[in-house]
């Protein structure tokens, strides 16, 4: 398959392993934090865990949007949808757990819950369903929020009565900013996020360079470009240099995408705050629909009852999503908390660090005579 | 003698849709609520079908619910899917199905073309399948208290000979065989939902899996192990219940696993792994490693068999598990599908 194999091709992969090695000597420990969910979901995916030299290690990050998503949230897009609304949502959206149930077992129960694979799928059920009011809940960074930003657009240009938006849409630079700050992280390097930058570019991270003086790399998805990006930190920190560098060029410009950017101003503005699980209220790091698009915004149009929902004590979720904690060493993990019965967020999504690492590794980590298996 | 049942494990508050879908839920619905009940306390590995003794002759005998949307997809339709659905899993029981029956569950205001359509479509794969369908009930609903139509199918026919199949005879060094590409018929039928607005050249892979597993037990008889037909829940579900029965490993080769480039394709841009794709014309076996490459063989010269492959082998490491190995040297556990698969987005 073009534009995927080239990047698993396994000479290359075991020669860039070779340059990681080699670069990254025996004398010191590297921790390098992937900030999205999508890097998280392919290091356990490809296992490149097994293929890294121990001194390199990788933190999980943020980026997974389902993850940062506070239950109060979900309680409040569900409590909208029990007056005859058609809730729409990504299918990442399905499983995550509110106070009384996920949207799919909400849908079991009767509730009419779509999945849909964009924000434009969502305004095709409301053309299609007149007689129905069809609210889409927004997730995800700077890589959703334009087309979501377009729909609406699209949706005022056609007049349709019967769509709004709950908008969950949060930004990375703001909690980057957070990770940084946290008094208990120590990171050497980033491995920036591949899809938030094709929409942002790489100059919002200058800041990580410049006044941080972190490296960080914009990376792709596939094993050659996250072990690439590893060889372009490892140069830089031997170096000890500190700068923005783009490993993802095939799809990411520099300058980001423009159109995109327009769509997103046009239709958004900054939220003075907004709440991430496990990270707590985070100023300006999130957006809501501005005033001249507010028939398209359910927070104005419908009754939201603010649902503030706190994280179950025991659950560790913020340390682990700040990289202080390793999923297992949670004390709820694989016990309390699985894929089948999140307790926390990050067993939710496949790209949370969480059901990433139950998924993929755990019984993995456990068990003796791996060697003999690679 | 009829069993004792045994206590309930069964704590979830509700049946959800995830108890339907093949994998972990179902698995736990059927061991903690319905083999305790109805099986009593030690009801051995749980197959695709049962085996029963009448007169000294073994007879397997198994039964399957068809509930699909759309009603037909490129391919195939329900209605072939409940005939090669039932003969399909009494033939990797070692069965070959002698007779079906057959209970419809209509809605009110079906139209007669549709369901004309579906009952020719089962005539078809009964013919082509070799089997009887001998005996039928109906039942009317009301409209809107079923959706469209829902098929079940019971098939009994007799074991074939020299055939002995059990997870708990499986043993380190064999080898694990499927019959052709993963993912067909899942990935068809998602797109035929059209919810998602992407097209691809793709159908289904129903089919009777009958004559490959003759040609199968023909070359290796002695040497099958066990045989799943991975249709819910795909290959990784099939083979982490195997792995579970054995207490062994299964450890595949990534870059031996036959997938179609547009099931790939599909897969990687909704975030879905082939391995939890359902199946609806493929089987797995696990073969000992001196029948494998007659077993093989056997496989790739039938008809319908030629992208068979040994996919992987049976080692005591990871205990319990299946492992998936890259090229570069990479691993990653692949457990059972939780819930239905779900495309995943942003």
């Amino acid at each position: 398959m073009r534009f995927v194999d080239e990047f698993r091709e396994p000479e290359l992969i075991s020669k860039t392993v070779e340059e990681i090695r080699r670069l990254a000597g025996t004398e010191r420990h590297y921790r390098m934090m992937e900030v999205c969910g999508g890097h998280t979901h392919a290091i356990y995916r490809f296992g490149l865990k097994d293929i890294l030299p121990g001194n390199i290690e990788l933190i999980h990050g943020p980026g997974c949007p389902v993850c940062v998503l506070p239950m109060g949230r979900i309680d409040d897009g569900l409590a909208i949808a029990q007056s005859d609304v058609i809730f729409a949502a990504f299918g990442d959206m399905m499983r995550v757990p509110g106070t009384q149930g996920s949207p799919l077992e909400h849908k079991a129960r009767g509730m009419d819950v779509r999945i849909v694979y964009s924000p434009a799928d969502a305004l095709k059920l409301a053309r299609l369903n007149p007689d129905k009011h069809v609210m889409f809940f927004a997730i995800g960074f700077e890589t959703t929020a334009p087309s979501t930003a377009l729909t609406m657009m699209r949706a005022r240009a056609e007049k349709i009565r019967n769509f709004s938006v709950f908008c969950n849409h949060v930004t990375i630079i703001p909690a980057i900013r957070a990770i940084l700050d946290s008094p208990d992280m120590r990171l050497d390097a980033f491995i920036g996020p591949g899809h938030v930058s094709t929409v942002i570019g790489c100059r919002p991270y200058e800041w990580i360079a410049q006044n941080e003086h972190k490296p960080i790399v914009v990376s792709g998805f596939e094993p050659l470009d996250m072990l690439q990006s590893i060889v372009m930190l490892l140069r830089q920190l031997k170096a000890g240099q500190a700068k923005v560098e783009n490993q993802y060029k095939r799809v990411v410009p520099w300058e980001g995408n423009r159109a995109a950017l327009r769509a997103m101003a046009e239709v958004f503005q900054l939220r003075p705050y907004f709440e991430w699980r496990g990270l707590g209220f985070i100023s300006q790091s999130a957006l809501r629909i501005n005033d001249k698009y507010s028939e398209f915004d359910a927070e104005q149009r419908f009754e939201v009852p603010g649902i503030r929902v706190t994280d179950p004590k025991a659950a560790q979720c913020g340390e682990v999503l700040k990289g202080v904690l390793k999923p297992h060493q949670c004390k709820l993990f694989g016990r309390e908390c699985t894929p089948e019965h999140p307790v926390g967020a990050l067993m939710v999504s496949t790209e949370g660090s969480c059901a990433a690492y139950y998924n993929y590794e755990h019984r993995k980590a456990a068990m003796v005579g791996l060697s003999s298996i690679a | 003698m009829l069993p004792e049942s045994a206590p309930t494990r069964f704590r979830d508050p509700q049946i959800e849709m995830a108890h339907g879908a093949g994998g972990k839920a179902s698995r736990k619905l059927v061991e903690g609520l319905f083999a305790p009940l109805l099986f009593g306390p030690a009801p051995g590995p749980l197959g695709d079908a049962a085996l029963v003794d009448i007169n000294g002759t073994p007879v397997a005998i198994t039964t399957d619910s068809f509930v699909v949307k759309p009603l037909s997809f490129p391919g195939g339709s329900i209605g072939e899917l409940a005939v090669n659905g039932t003969v399909n899993d009494l033939a990797v029981a070692g069965a070959k199905a002698e007779a079906l029956v057959v209970t419809y569950v209509l809605e009110a205001g079906l139209p007669t073309p549709v369901l004309e359509a579906e009952v020719r479509a089962m005539a078809k794969a009964a013919r082509d399948a070799g089997v009887r369908i001998a005996a039928g009930d109906t039942k009317v609903v009301e409209h809107g208290k079923a959706d469209h139509l829902y098929i079940t199918t019971t098939g009994i026919g007799p074991v074939l000979a020299g055939v002995s199949l059990d997870p708990r005879s499986v043993r380190l060094g064999d080898k694990i065989l499927l019959s052709g590409p993963l993912g067909d018929h899942g990935i068809t039928i998602l797109l035929a939902r059209g919810e998602l607005d992407l097209e691809a050249d793709l159908r289904s892979d129903t089919r009777s899996v009958l004559p490959l597993v003759e040609a199968l037990v023909h070359a290796a008889a002695p040497g099958i192990r066990w045989m799943r037909d991975p249709t819910r829940g795909g290959a990784a579900t099939s083979l982490n219940e195997l792995a579970r029965d054995c207490g062994l490993g299964m450890v595949l080769f990534e870059d031996q696993i036959p997938v179609r480039n547009t099931v790939r394709g599909a897969c990687e841009l909704l975030g879905l792994d082939p391995l939890h794709i359902a199946n609806e014309g493929q089987f797995l076996a696990v073969v000992a490693p001196e029948y494998a490459d007659a077993a093989w063989n056997a496989l790739r010269l039938a008809p319908g068999g030629n992208k068979a492959r040994v996919i992987g082998e049976v080692r005591e490491q990871p205990a319990g598990t299946v492992l998936v190995t890259t090229l570069y040297g990479g691993s990653r556990i692949v457990d059972m599908l939780v819930g239905d698969p779900l495309p995943r987005i942003c």
